[in-house]
């Protein structure tokens, strides 16, 4: 069979061939249905205190045994992954959707506003997100809200570079320059011919992003400046484990929320990595 | 070049004022009396209202906005960052006293994550697209996914309670404090820091390597009769590993990030573990002169980086 296929299938064929980013999809579209079903499969509240039964090892009753105050630990493992993995796309998504738009429009519009978005976004890019946000978690206190803010504040240029560097090629390319001599304004061209030509690869960049905001929601977390207690978050769960007692006495505690983090940014950096090679097959190692 | 070292410093310097701009808001935003904050403690108890009302006029507090800014900008420049809330010291000591520390674990983090770096970057690019070279890039995807700081609580768990090599947290043992002593206690965080920057430095080395292999000169020292080894040692990663210092000195404000969770989970006494306690203490003035000292640092790394760019590139700046 030599029938043609759409650039999209062939990207699409190319993904499903890569067997490590296929088992990253398969483990997040599990995590996904899990978190998304946590009410229903967790079998506890993962708030509820039961001091009866604290600190309990993993059980039939419990399976990852229980923490300090008697809380399931699965059951909290799987609300905490809703938290973790929404504030990671969520974060990501702003970040994408702010970038977009500035490399965009640096990219059409070039000269001044094109030198100061791309100034602004060095000059953001080499402050460690982590530091804003415990700086400002110290002076005006800690919210997840601040949180999603920051991340995507923080993190935008990524997007914005890869946007600009593709618009200005192509502002170059001939259907571009009919569009344009055919009167087509600047929103209409970001609108109809950059935003559709550069989506795929903001796509990759996206996917990169959520892994990097789950490392940081978890690191924040962990150091009580991102979500709050009691809710849990796979960061929060952590917590637990500075207790030296508690560490070597307890691996229920810690060792799930570590490697639930770990396996899920590894994932999440499979399919990153998969869609970029599928999407660019000519960027790939040589 | 000259031109372009100007331009950049001048660049630099805007964006400091900017960010001072954005410090001196969240001085602003700290609940309570600014006085309390800029001024020696034991002076304010001892002077009375009388006392604060002079300093109030002195630091300008009743002056418009601008003028307060002024001041501020000008004693944070001088090194006078206020007093902590809590130790009732000076912030720009209570915080030089924990620079040592942070300096010390990030710099044997540095050399061990660069050394790892220039291994393995070196190992992949030279037996590219061999089962070697996947490990390694497996390997380098798992290093950047690991959170450091879990990966030092399983160090913790597996290296200090488990196997009782090393010492679980501080930085000394009351009473020892002597070289090995304080070695030990720095190995375990050093070398967790060190992998989570291995990881994306073992891409640039391999990447950057895999261009000098394919240049001319490369094929010219080969024509010549150099052994492969001399070629890749003295002329291929001698080349790869210019660019790699800029890189370096870009990353270092990611690399103290880094520090501030590591110092928490193995209570390194550095400015990182001194910041977040700070919060939870609500010593504002620290977590503020923090900020301050994470800015300058941003800001002279990148200069540095532009400057090694120039000195390492002499075309650049000349266009």
């Amino acid at each position: 069979m030599s029938t043609a296929l759409s650039p999209a299938a062939l990207a699409a064929r190319r993904f499903l061939g890569n067997r490590l980013a296929l088992a990253g999809a398969v483990f997040l579209t599990a995590a996904g249905v899990l978190a998304l079903a946590a009410p229903l499969v967790a079998g506890h509240d993962p708030n509820a205190v039961d001091l009866a039964a604290f600190r309990e090892p993993p059980s039939a009753a419990h399976l990852l045994g229980t923490d300090s105050t008697g809380r399931d630990v699965f059951a909290r493992l799987l609300h905490a992954g809703r938290i973790s993995l929404l504030v990671g796309l969520l974060s990501s998504l702003a970040a994408l959707a702010v970038g977009t738009l500035l490399g965009a429009l640096a990219g059409v519009f070039g000269g001044a506003v094109d030198a100061v978005v791309m100034r602004a976004a060095d000059v953001v890019l080499s402050f460690p997100s982590l530091v804003v946000i415990v700086v400002l978690a110290g002076v005006l206190g800690p919210s997840t809200a601040m949180l999603v803010l920051v991340f995507a504040a923080g993190n935008w240029p990524t997007a914005c570079r890869v946007v600009r560097g593709l618009t200005l090629s192509l502002r170059e390319q001939e259907y571009v320059q009919a569009a344009r001599a055919f009167g087509a304004g600047r929103a209409a061209l970001i609108g109809r011919h950059v935003l559709p030509a550069v989506l795929s690869q903001v796509a990759v960049v996206g996917t990169l992003l959520v892994a990097q905001m789950i490392l940081l929601e978890a690191v924040l977390s962990f150091l009580g400046l991102g979500v709050q207690p009691p809710r849990a978050s796979w960061g929060t769960m952590l917590t637990d484990a500075q207790n030296l007692t508690l560490l070597q006495t307890m691996p229920w505690l810690w060792l799930p929320p570590g490697l639930a983090i770990a396996l899920t940014v590894l994932a999440v950096n499979f399919v990153g990595d998969g869609l970029r090679d599928a999407v660019d097959p000519k960027g790939t190692r040589r | 070049m000259l031109a372009y070292l100007v331009r950049r410093l001048l660049s630099n310097a805007a964006v400091f004022l900017l960010i001072s701009v954005g410090v001196f808001l969240l001085v602003r935003a700290v609940p309570g009396d600014p006085v309390r904050m800029m001024v020696n403690p034991e002076h304010l108890a001892a002077g009375g209202p009388a006392f604060a009302a002079a300093k109030r006029t002195e630091l300008g507090l009743d002056q418009p906005v601008l003028v307060r800014y002024g001041i501020w900008l000008r004693d944070a420049l001088g090194g006078d960052l206020g007093y902590s809330f809590v130790s009732r010291r000076p912030v720009a000591e209570v915080l030089g006293e924990r620079m040592g520390p942070t300096v010390l674990l990030m710099s044997t983090a540095l050399a061990i994550g660069l050394t790892l770096a220039v291994a393995a970057g070196t190992l992949a690019a030279v037996r590219r697209n061999t089962a070697i070279d996947y490990a390694t890039t497996v390997a380098g995807l798992g290093a950047i996914s690991v959170p450091s700081f879990f990966l030092g609580i399983a160090a913790i768990y597996l290296f200090s309670l488990r196997l009782g090599w090393v010492p679980s947290s501080g930085m000394s043992t009351p009473g020892d404090g002597g070289g090995a002593d304080i070695l030990a206690h720095l190995v375990l965080p050093a070398a967790v820091l060190g992998l989570s920057i291995a990881g994306p430095f073992t891409r640039y080395v391999r990447a950057g390597l895999l261009a000098e292999l394919g240049a001319d000169y490369v094929r010219t020292a080969e024509a010549k009769g150099a052994g492969p080894g001399r070629v890749l040692i003295r002329h291929a990663l001698r080349n790869a590993l210019i660019p790699l210092i800029t890189v370096v000195m870009i990353y270092i404000p990611q690399l103290l990030a880094g520090a501030v969770a590591l110092e928490q989970v193995f209570a390194w006494p550095g400015m990182g573990q001194l910041a977040v306690s700070s919060i939870g203490q609500l010593d504002h003035p620290v977590v503020i002169g923090f900020a301050m000292f994470v800015a300058v640092l941003v800001l002279v790394c990148n200069l540095a980086a532009d400057l090694l760019y120039a000195v390492a590139d002499p075309r650049i700046g000349l266009s």
